[in-house]
């Protein structure tokens, strides 16, 4: 099931050239590029690893994208995703972010229930994945 | 500077219209001498030209390979053509965003295992688009302390500089005599340089007019005693040691302002605008080039 979490998360996956023209319309805004990689993908997880350092200063998308190959190349099987942070007056946050690599398998989420007092029903949702294997090991 | 050309343009023609013509003589206005380096650039502009013409006629055109190596002694203007060249090329269309990086070994260098690698990405990625430019690139090759890790710095230059050739160019500068220690030492990094370029000394006139465009530019002016004051000055300053070339003239200049404000700062009345601008030839005169006596000369320190 593939999750569709952030900017163009309903397109099919964007191919490098598509990714490099998105960085450099960030970089043309004068956005700040990060690049994030995380296991768990559920959707309130809002809080992703950071690789390596947010690129405040960086001119051309050549430079992001040697950092992500680098980051496809240690988390292969993670989802990675390139933010954008704007940082003018009133705004200061993330204006995009996408999703660029996925594991190859995504199992989904299940459908979680707990009884609480008075026979109520909470319902929450869980990744197969991260119910299956702690972190590091899950796809 | 990225429209299709029509086969039938006639080089001059497209010389003058992509606007490569006004980039190449504001070149020749703004930098006195360097005949070496504005033929290198002028032989670039040329190809980019053809190579217009070329895919016009749907033949390939590859983009050549731009690393240079800048020599010659202090003062011969590399670090200025290095920032230069980065808003030719953009001009041209060779790189993309036409910014310059400049960094020494310092910038590229660690102090620790593992902290090299990071450090010289870094400084590649924010150069990537652009110009990195390394001043004084034998200090990177220490081949008598095995704990410097400058060799690990070589060897990420390399790998960008051969496989990422579109999208950096980088330029080194030094000394000639070092640079072709390094060069000797480093083939991989001789083989990767494609252009060569030396710095010749600036002759006597090219200083004058270096000058003369230093003071244009601060809206300063010799009159006639002045010009030829100076042009005596230059020559018996050139035979001194530590002559660095257009830096000299420029520091020079510098001294002879300051004795023009302490000359103007006495008087009762107040300047006219002609004699704020104007050095006079007591200005340069007061300098200890012009003093006979070798004591003079010889005193460590001070000024000239």
């Amino acid at each position: 099931m593939r999750i569709t979490q952030g900017t163009f998360s309903f397109l099919p996956d964007l191919s490098d050239e598509q990714i490099r023209r998105q960085v450099e319309y960030c970089l043309g805004k004068g956005w700040a590029i990060g690049i994030e990689y995380t296991d768990d993908p559920h959707p309130r997880n809002t809080f992703w690893e950071m690789f390596g350092n947010p690129m405040f200063d960086i001119q051309d998308a050549a430079g992001v994208m040697l950092e992500l190959a680098a980051c496809r190349k240690t988390f292969a099987q993670q989802y990675i995703r390139v933010t954008a942070f704007d940082s003018t007056h009133g705004t200061e946050s993330v204006v995009m972010s996408f999703i660029v690599n996925r594991p190859a398998q995504e199992p989904g989420f299940r459908l979680v229930r707990s009884e609480e007092g008075g026979r109520t029903i909470r319902y929450s949702i869980e990744s197969y994945a991260v119910q299956a294997r702690p972190e590091g090991t899950r796809y | 500077m990225d429209k299709v050309q029509s086969p039938d343009t006639a080089p001059r023609q497209l010389f003058e219209s992509s606007g490569v013509k006004a980039l190449l003589d504001q070149l020749d206005a703004e930098l006195i001498g360097l005949a070496p380096v504005k033929g290198r650039i002028r032989d670039i502009a040329a190809l980019l030209l053809i190579d217009r013409l070329r895919q016009a006629q749907g033949l390939q055109s590859q983009p050549p390979s731009l690393h240079m190596s800048f020599t010659g002694n202090p003062g011969t203007g590399k670090t200025t053509v290095a920032m230069r060249m980065a808003e030719v090329l953009k001009q041209l269309g060779y790189v993309r965003k036409g910014h310059l990086v400049a960094v020494t070994r310092d910038d590229l260098v660690g102090q620790f295992i593992g902290h090299t690698a990071p450090k010289t990405r870094e400084v590649i990625k924010k150069a990537m688009g652009g110009v990195l430019f390394i001043d004084e690139a034998y200090y990177l090759y220490r081949p008598e302390n095995e704990r410097d890790y400058g060799q690990e710095s070589i060897e990420i230059l390399l790998q960008v500089m051969e496989n990422q050739r579109d999208d950096l160019v980088v330029i080194l500068a030094g000394y000639k005599d070092r640079m072709e220690t390094f060069f000797g030492s480093n083939p991989g990094m001789a083989s990767r340089i494609a252009h060569h370029i030396d710095f010749p000394d600036y002759s006597e006139a090219e200083l004058m007019q270096i000058a003369q465009l230093m003071l244009a530019r601060l809206n300063y002016s010799f009159d006639d005693g002045a010009a030829s004051t100076f042009a005596r000055y230059v020559g018996l300053r050139r035979r001194q040691p530590h002559f660095a070339n257009a830096r000299s003239v420029r520091n020079a200049l510098d001294r002879i302002r300051l004795r023009h404000a302490t000359r103007l700062f006495g008087s009762d009345e107040a300047l006219t605008r002609e004699q704020l601008c104007t050095l006079q030839a007591q200005d340069i005169l007061a300098s200890r080039v012009f003093d006979p006596r070798p004591e003079a000369l010889a005193a460590e320190g001070g000024s000239r």
